[in-house]
């Protein structure tokens, strides 16, 4: 018999982690991710896990940091200055061959760049999984932590704002499953004194034992290398919704993308051919899926809570053969937690009818949009000088 | 005139860097750095001179863990003549 | 140096040449060739106390049959690269990072001896509230501190606990109270906080030091055995580059000037 239990967002993503076997979790508190953190040190103890309230975010990867190198399957988050606080353990774990989730807990949508490109120093980059709402969080998050162990490199999970805050239904049937085994290059004190004693460094991964130290030049070759498998190793992946006949096709992620996707469904309704894009990994993008999806599409709208960051990714997809327009500007204050009054489904479907009844003739790709400015969907185009909302 | 020697050491000459930490800690004043021999990195290295009582000071400070003490089972005599005995 | 107890009358002093091989009639009673240790080249300066402090702690961890199971978290400093000379499972943290790091490795397993090891730039100047907070929190590891009083590996440079008259590269005339602050006491600081087991400061300078400093090292790894908290260690160690004095000059310019600030002696034992 199944049993179902009605949670919050943020109870979701702890009770997934506690499913994929996360057994140590540190994080300091900040909203969104406050409400993760509360849960987890619910969550952890009953399972035989750790959860640390840390003192900074610095401790609170520093200890992920420590406990994933024991092969304990971890996780720490924040959102926004916190992770920003992180960067420099996250950039450095891909060096160490470390691997753990984070969880971007966003605001809004301002911290996508923070997210995909790392945020942090170095020739690394981090996969990021975006789940669209707490539904599709659970199967994410035991992806992400086989992609952290796969790789051996931090894996990002973003949420936001109302994803952590919105209630859904799960199942709560099955009783976690136990942890994987610890991998073999993991730390348990064992090989010391053995001849051949273990380390887990971002300086290199073989003790030298001459005077020269490590080899950074043949470490730093080698996670190149690495990184460069593991782009090619996961597949990017994308939702598609009513693109196969799109005039313009909207491309959205997390949260967004639910009002989006409610948005084309309003439209389609009318007999109107939008379609959507929703990219469920952020890195790798799903450059190929964009492009395909808008093949027959005469303008690309990237909808985004935030000035428009995603855009950049969309643009390097389609390099040029689809104009792309941003709809987007509506939470730039990023202290507002990400709330926008005028994200509704309302006003994206407004600002659908406008660019699905603008000609096609005279459109041209490559006009950023302004910052603030939400109401961008060509504003060069002919015929499209009037006010969008 | 014979000196009563205790101990001796082992000295690992390549690996020394010539800090001379071994001479300052050397209580019976045993060790005495080459005028002219280096070892293959280019340093003076310590060697030792009749009197070793097998303190350990010296193997105690060098960081370059250049030192094996012994302690003889019986003490042994030195002298200019007949060397150790 | 007198030489006239050992040569005679005037001749070229008789050298005991060192052999290869093991005395027939002796008794090892020092191996500085330590079981942990992979001796050979390594990069550190001549007359640096670190590889001297290093031993120390393998020493302790053998004496107490630990070795083939404990991590050390190495921070960044100069002695990061000396780890790859020890046959202990090394885990690397970030510059001042190494608490936080010991922490998550000794909480996911609780049976291990976890410790640090980071000079004082690394500690006390990059991460100071990691130590704290391990402490506070009483977290069961043992963290050492090699303190030379300054940035060794960038040269030289000012450090929280470079005491007063100290010169450093940026200064260069010493330090000056009023213009560059004062010095720190980290293990004072430590052993007020309730949470820590064991507190400490050794040094490195002479064979006496040293062997106080293992004693030390030993009654840092029981507490943590024991499980009384946080045990720290810090030991006083030489930095003749750093310091711009001679080698043979080093370890009394420890005593009488790194030594007078940080006092060497044992702060606090919850050992019975």
């Amino acid at each position: 018999m199944s049993e179902t239990r009605l949670m919050e967002g943020s109870e979701v993503f702890a009770d997934a982690m506690v499913r994929a076997g996360c057994r140590f979790f540190a994080g300091y508190p900040m909203t969104p991710f406050t409400e993760v953190l509360e849960h987890m040190a619910t969550a952890l103890p009953p399972v035989g896990g750790v959860c640390i309230n840390a003192e900074s975010e610095l401790e609170a990867v520093g200890m992920v940091w420590g406990a994933a190198a024991t092969g304990t399957r971890a996780a720490t988050g924040s959102t926004g200055q916190g992770l920003s606080l992180m960067q420099e353990s996250i950039a450095e774990a891909s060096l160490a061959g470390i691997g753990f989730v984070v969880l971007n807990m966003a605001r809004g949508q301002g911290d996508y760049f923070q997210a995909t490109r790392g945020g942090g120093h170095g020739d690394y980059r981090t996969p990021v999984l975006a789940p669209s709402g707490p539904s599709e969080v659970s199967e994410l998050m035991a992806e992400a932590f086989e992609l952290a162990d796969r790789w051996r490199n931090p894996v990002v999970v973003l949420g936001d704002y109302y994803m952590a805050h919105t209630w859904v239904d799960m199942d709560v049937t099955d009783s976690p499953p136990d942890p994987p085994d610890c991998p073999d290059w993991a730390l348990d004190g064992t090989s010391g004194g053995t001849g051949a004693a273990k380390l887990v460094s971002p300086l290199g991964t073989t003790k030298q034992r001459d005077g020269v130290g490590y080899d950074l030049a043949a470490h730093y070759a080698d996670r190149a290398r690495r990184r460069a498998e593991m782009e090619a190793g996961i597949a990017p992946r994308a939702e598609l919704t009513d693109t196969d006949d799109a005039e313009v096709v909207v491309v959205a992620y997390s949260t967004m993308a639910r009002y989006a996707h409610a948005a084309v469904t309003e439209l389609r309704r009318e007999g109107l051919a939008v379609g959507l894009v929703r990219p469920v990994t952020l890195w790798p993008f799903p450059g190929d899926a964009v492009r395909e999806a808008s093949r027959g599409a005469h303008t690309i709208v990237v909808y985004e809570n935030n000035a428009g960051q995603m855009i950049d990714d969309v643009r390097l997809s389609v390099l040029g053969a689809t104009p792309v327009v941003g709809h987007n500007g509506f939470a730039t204050d990023s202290s507002a937690f990400g709330i926008a009054p005028d994200v509704t489904v309302e006003n994206l479907t407004s600002a659908l009818r406008e660019v699905l009844a603008t000609p096609r003739e005279g459109r041209a790709d490559g006009d950023r949009p302004h910052a603030g400015d939400q109401r961008t969907a060509d504003r060069h185009g002919a015929g499209s000088g009037e006010d969008l909302t | 005139m014979n000196v009563r020697i205790r101990g001796t050491v082992r000295i690992d000459t390549e690996a020394c860097k010539g800090c001379e930490l071994c001479i300052e800690a050397c209580k019976p004043e045993v060790l005495e750095m080459t005028s002219t021999s280096t070892n293959t990195r280019g340093y003076r290295y310590p060697e030792l001179l009749p009197g070793c009582t097998g303190c350990r000071a010296c193997a105690d400070v060098c960081p370059d863990f250049c030192f094996q003490v012994y302690r003889f089972d019986e003490p042994r005599t030195w002298s200019p003549e007949e060397g150790l005995r | 140096m007198t030489t006239d107890h050992r040569q005679g009358a005037g001749e070229t002093p008789a050298r005991i040449v060192p052999s290869h091989e093991v005395p027939p009639d002796a008794t090892l009673v020092a191996d500085n060739t330590a079981e942990l240790i992979d001796v050979g080249e390594h990069h550190l300066c001549p007359g640096c106390g670190e590889p001297i402090a290093i031993r120390a702690v393998m020493d302790g961890l053998s004496l107490l049959g630990l070795a083939e199971r404990c991590i050390a978290v190495f921070g960044i400093g100069c002695s990061t690269a000396f780890s790859n000379n020890l046959d202990v499972e090394v885990l690397q943290a970030l510059h001042g990072r190494a608490p936080s790091v010991a922490t998550g490795a000794a909480r996911s397993r609780p049976g291990l001896a976890v410790f640090t090891i980071q000079g004082d730039g690394d500690l006390a100047n990059e991460g100071l509230q990691e130590v704290l907070h391990a402490a506070a929190r009483g977290e069961n590891i043992v963290c050492f501190m090699l303190n030379n009083g300054v940035f060794g590996e960038t040269g030289g440079h000012l450090t929280v606990t470079t005491t007063i008259g100290q010169r450093t590269k940026n200064t260069l005339e010493g330090r000056d109270a009023a213009r560059h602050g004062h010095p720190m006491r980290v293990a004072e600081l430590l052993a007020g906080i309730d949470g820590v087991g064991y507190v400490a400061r050794g040094a490195v300078n002479n064979a006496g030091n040293v062997a106080r400093t293992k004693r030390m090292v030993v009654e840092a790894f029981t507490a943590q055995q024991q499980g009384l908290g946080l045990s720290f260690v810090e030991i006083l160690t030489m930095c003749p580059t750093g310091w711009f004095v001679p080698t043979t000059e080093a370890p009394a310019y420890l005593e009488e000037t790194i030594a007078a600030t940080h006092r060497v002696g044992v702060l606090r034992s919850a050992l019975g």
